[in-house]
């Protein structure tokens, strides 16, 4: 019989930006099972909104996490609006589509090259953070901001964005195609990549139903799964919006949906910017909020479920964020399960977690 | 592609038959979203459970007297065990029967349940 030893993984760990820890029992270098925790640096964020008011939540809730910052002012802002009873402009919601989408562009390069340094690929994850500067460039010269916009209000946008800027970055984004495909070719057709990553770490569709994994973790399983499919946010529904699906399951199908996904983010932000017509950014809101809503959005790293139930007041009584890694935990546990000691850390990686959204 | 509005469907849930009704939308194949606790006053809180079908959302409202305790849904969905881990350290909410409990070191806080209401 194999010798049980008890590994533990993190919180520290040259792989993981921020902390996560796992016990990993080993069967001689085998994971046979993974015992995850997290709550090394909770802020407890929501239950600000107790001395926060509405508006003041919304930047609140954007420091969640330095990524997907925008998507989560969005998402608190569209509860709130949700609560209230208020629809916002047809451009604003353009404008939050285009900058969703940039957001998503900005994630996966981030994830592409972290990945590339999980794998030993230094000059790769240099390159994939090179390309995601004029990202970040297009966010700094839209919003004012490059990780913090603070552009998103309930009631739309704090500030419009001219149709000149708009095409520049739709321009800008097409001319980055070359270099992007340039790079994520690296991860599709190089050998010593594929060895890392193909038939690793599967996770089965019925593995993904059952642990309810979401975003690129569940549609890297053949899960048709995205909430831009309903178009409940954004305006998705009028972009011709098709979710990217992989059907293999292993750490290659997630990295291929995540290169997918950067190409149909330059093409939606294309026909958004198209599309967008002209009119107001934002409207007049009630100054408490009273009922309650929930809304969820397609975050980069997958589903987000925000719900704010107001309290007759200018302050809320709940606002509750659940963010794509909270529940995309179990699905890791079930990949590690029969993995490599060595493979690890590529598998962590493998669901984009983000411990800063997980411990809002 | 038609437009699903973001519906908002809320139904309330006794404690005794919580486990039947989550059974019910598991066999129906709904995927658990979410769980979270809401303080409703000081001597109640609301445990939301959100459910998705078809991309659309269903919230079952458990309203409990504080102390109370209730039955773990983690022998059903075994995902929920991050949830419901989560409740119990800020809350301080009880869940029988979890596949998956931390005892209270799911989140390394320095406060015990530091959302629950101080008497």
């Amino acid at each position: 019989m194999a010798k049980r030893t008890i590994i533990p993984f993190g919180p520290q760990h040259p792989v993981l930006p921020e902390p996560i820890h796992l016990d990993l029992v080993l069967e001689d270098e085998t994971v046979v099972d993974a015992i995850p925790s997290i709550g090394y640096i909770h802020r407890g964020l929501e239950k600000l909104c107790e001395i926060k008011d509405f508006n003041q939540m919304v930047y609140v809730i954007e420091r969640i996490c330095g990524i997907c910052s925008f998507g989560h002012g969005w998402g608190a802002s569209a509860s709130i609006e949700g609560a209230m009873g208020v629809e916002i402009p047809e451009r604003a919601e353009y404008l939050r589509t285009i900058l969703h989408e940039l957001s998503r562009i900005h994630s996966h390069l981030l994830w592409l090259g972290l990945m590339a340094d999980a794998f030993g690929f230094e000059s790769l994850f240099n390159h994939c953070w090179r390309v995601r500067e004029t990202v970040l460039d297009l966010f700094e010269k839209n919003t004012g901001g490059r990780v913090i916009f603070s552009i998103c209000k309930a009631g739309g946008m704090r500030k419009d964005i001219s149709n000149e800027n708009l095409k520049e970055m739709a321009d800008t984004l097409n001319e980055l195609k070359a270099e992007i495909k340039e790079l994520t070719d690296v991860f599709i057709n190089d050998a010593s990549v594929q060895n890392r990553m193909t038939g690793v770490g599967v996770l089965t569709k019925e593995e993904a139903i059952e642990l309810c994994a979401v975003g690129p973790t569940v549609r890297g399983s053949g899960v048709v799964q995205d909430l831009r499919l309903t178009g409940n946010h954004g305006v998705y529904h009028e972009l011709g919006f098709e979710p990217v699906v992989e059907e293999a399951g292993d750490c290659m199908a997630r990295t291929k949906v995540r290169i997918r996904e950067v190409f149909q983010s330059i093409e939606l932000i294309g026909k958004a910017v198209a599309k967008i017509p002209d009119g107001p950014v934002d409207c007049k809101v009630p100054k408490t909020v009273d009922g309650e809503f929930a809304i969820r959005m397609e975050q980069p790293r997958g589903e987000a479920f925000y719900y704010a139930k107001g309290a007759g007041t200018k302050f809320l009584k709940r606002m509750r964020v659940r963010t794509p890694t909270n529940i995309n935990v179990p699905a890791l546990v079930k990949m590690l399960g029969g993995s490599d000691l060595a493979d690890v850390p590529v598998l962590v990686l493998t669901i984009d977690p983000c411990i800063s959204c997980t411990e809002r | 592609m038609e437009r699903i509005p973001a519906v908002q469907n809320f139904e309330s849930v006794e404690v005794s038959d919580l486990i039947s009704k989550v059974a019910d939308f598991k066999a129906e194949g709904y995927r658990l979203v979410q769980i979270c606790g809401v303080n409703l006053d000081d001597d109640t809180y609301e445990i939301l459970y959100s459910f998705d079908k078809d991309h659309v959302l269903t919230n079952l409202r458990l309203d409990i007297a504080i102390g109370t305790e209730v039955e773990s849904i983690t022998g059903i969905y075994w995902a929920a065990f991050v949830y419901e881990n989560e409740v119990h350290d800020l809350f301080g909410v009880k869940f029988n029967h979890s596949a998956l409990d931390y005892q209270g070191t799911f989140f390394k806080i320095s406060e015990e349940t530091p959302w629950k209401p101080k008497k």
